[in-house]
């Protein structure tokens, strides 16, 4: 963590990294620097500028979940290396140096919640482990949520931030693109709502897989959200990139997502999002008989929303 | 590994045979690539009569870096989707070098209805560096155009055949690869990023490339061992550019072999069968222990023998 800084005055320069690189306290946007705590209390948003901080998978699910409604599962799964890949380091040395600095398994946590009252299955991505890339863990993490979601009949929230699939696990990195995406075709197929929110940056096989087939996707200000990077696209092409380019603002200019949310408005809409979903019918659509939740699940799902204090017969207010 | 040899010795011989498998794989990703190759339409030319090309996704664009269209193959009506690369300059600007736009993915997506409406089984031929990577194409929603064109594959109630015939390329590849069988020709590769993407990013230099693609192992007997292609289909001695009609006879066995063995199933579970299969796709550690490696079954590695 950084180190601490025993001054008040918020626009201090910060110390310089060893690297060279600003210390990541420093906002990116307008050079005000903070304490750790500051950030904290702002949900790592900056006050002067409003720039978003990346935001640990925890931290997340801290500002997201009611307080001690989240109970993790699956956090036992650990990349392996199946390609004996080696590249300037070994994948396996980079993976205990990620475990190390970031607490996790690996990129992605996931656990049932609930959201401002409204039962889910809560997935959040960690861009500080190896970029978030998905290998077979996040798609196992993402796969057995959503698997979950689906057989209990509640809705699946998931956080990506993300660089793309794993180039270490190559193919078997690209196969969690189509095994996500077939978890997702079960979810759908049981009439289970998914709300797919996409931080900065979702890039790569992550936003051309699960994190793009949200019923509802929103998506973080200033978040890149592109398939090939700017880089990629630069080279490839030679033209000039617009300013906003892959940005969340852009996206939703193109109708590519639903809305841009602010952090500290993320929960609320996402309560409001669950609110309203649990006031459909809720009616599975062709299901298929080995897939098909026990008979009078969706009965008993319906009793269980119907009786939060949440539930569909509240107007909502607040702005769509 | 002769344990007696003293220590330098060790390294030196490793040193070679890494070598020698870097400069094995590189020769394969070369031999991938090479346009001498047949391509998609290459392979519809002699697999099927009565061809009838489809165009167009119906919104105002026909993507050409994506084929489509429904032809007689042995007795059945199939469609077929696939990338196509070109072979001279002004073609390989018109195909834009089998890169597809979301457009084409879009055009993927009506012919896999029409197909699924009609009850023609799909087979795709996978052929691209990866999907095009351009300014307008992002703002078209690539991303969302892969995923769409993935989860609609999943969906289908015919039988699917997935056929990598030369580049698999990352996700412009795999958009059209969710099927009930995955083919891999002998000579191509399927991978997440190119070898000199993956220089690029892991190395920051794309000179690494041969290195790169040592170490993530894009060639078709890795993606069989990892379980990730069903059958690898022979090609004709030194590669399927050296006899095209050879080539596409012994792919076009191996797509009958399999549509045969995909209606063998129950169609009522055609659907949760594609997705356990991709379900199982995947190894890693729980509480220590590896999950998800696979067993090859025996003879399953070539088909047609």
């Amino acid at each position: 963590m950084a180190q601490r800084i025993d001054v008040s005055i918020e626009h201090k320069g910060a110390p310089p990294t060893d690297d060279g690189r600003k210390h990541p306290n420093t906002c990116p946007g307008c050079g005000s620097h903070y304490r750790d705590d500051e950030l904290e209390r702002n949900q790592s948003v900056c006050p002067q500028c409003g720039h978003h901080f990346p935001l640990a998978a925890r931290d997340r699910i801290d500002q997201l979940a009611d307080t001690g409604s989240f109970a993790e599962e699956d956090g036992e799964l650990r990349s392996a290396d199946p390609l004996g890949f080696f590249d300037l380091r070994p994948y396996t040395e980079r993976l205990s140096e990620a475990e190390v600095a970031t607490g996790l398994g690996d990129a992605m946590i996931a656990g049932a919640a609930t959201i401002e009252g409204m039962p889910c299955v809560l997935c959040s991505m960690d861009f500080a482990f190896m970029g978030g890339s998905m290998g077979s863990v996040v798609g196992e993490v993402f796969t057995r949520a959503s698997d979950v979601a689906a057989e209990r009949g509640i809705p699946l929230v998931s956080v990506a931030a993300s660089g793309g699939a794993r180039m270490q696990e190559n193919v078997l990195a690209l196969m969690q693109m189509a095994k996500t995406v077939c978890a997702v075709d079960l979810l759908r197929e049981s009439g289970v709502p998914y709300v797919s929110v996409l931080a900065h940056p979702t890039t790569g096989g992550v936003i051309a897989s699960f994190a793009a087939l949200g019923d509802f996707v929103v998506a973080e200000p200033d978040a890149l959200l592109s398939f090939a990077g700017p880089r990629v696209v630069q080279e490839t092409t030679r033209e000039t990139l617009p300013e906003d380019f892959g940005r969340a603002e852009s996206s939703l200019e193109h109708g590519l997502i639903d809305a841009v949310i602010k952090r500290p408005e993320l929960k609320d809409e996402l309560g409001r999002i669950l609110r309203l979903c649990a006031g459909g019918t809720l009616v599975p659509m062709e299901l298929d008989s080995e897939t098909a939740p026990p008979p009078g699940i969706m009965a008993r799902v319906l009793r269980f929303l119907r009786s939060t204090p949440h539930g569909p017969s509240h107007t909502n207010g607040g702005p769509a | 590994m002769n344990s007696r040899l003293p220590t330098p010795f060790r390294g030196l011989r490793r040193r070679l045979a890494e070598r020698a498998a870097e400069s094995d794989i590189w020769d394969a990703v070369q031999l991938a690539r090479d346009d001498g190759r047949p391509y998609t339409l290459d392979y519809v030319e002699h697999l099927v009569d009565e061809w009838v090309e489809l165009h167009g996704d119906r919104q105002g664009t026909d993507d050409h870096a994506i084929v489509a269209g429904v032809g007689s193959f042995r007795g059945r009506t199939i469609a077929i989707v696939g990338h196509q690369k070109g072979r001279d300059l002004k073609e390989r600007a018109f195909r834009n070098f089998g890169m597809a736009q979301p457009q084409g993915y879009a055009k993927a997506r009506r012919i896999f209805a029409l197909a699924d409406r009609l009850g023609f089984p799909v087979v795709t031929m996978i052929d691209t560096p990866g999907a095009y990577p351009g300014v307008e194409s992002e703002q078209a929603g690539q991303a969302a155009a892969i995923a769409q064109s993935m989860l609609e594959m999943v969906r289908l109630r015919v039988p699917s055949v997935a056929c990598v015939i030369g580049e698999g390329g990352s996700g412009g590849a795999l958009a059209i690869g969710v099927a009930d069988r995955v083919l891999m020709l002998e000579h191509a590769i399927y991978s997440v990023i190119s070898p000199e993407g993956c220089a690029t990013i892991l190395w920051r230099d794309v000179n690494q490339r041969r290195k790169a693609a040592a170490a993530f192992k894009p060639t078709a007997r890795f993606s069989y061992e990892l379980g990730v292609v069903d059958t690898v289909v022979p090609e004709p001695s030194g590669g399927a550019h050296k006899d095209h009609e050879r080539a596409a006879r012994l792919l076009g066995d191996a797509i009958a072999h399999a549509l045969d063995s995909i209606e063998a199933e129950p169609i009522e579970q055609r659907r949760t069968l594609r997705r356990a299969k991709f379900r199982r796709m995947g190894v890693w550690l729980e509480n220590g222990v590896v999950v998800g490696e696979k067993e090859p079954e025996p003879g399953a590695l070539v088909a047609g023998d």
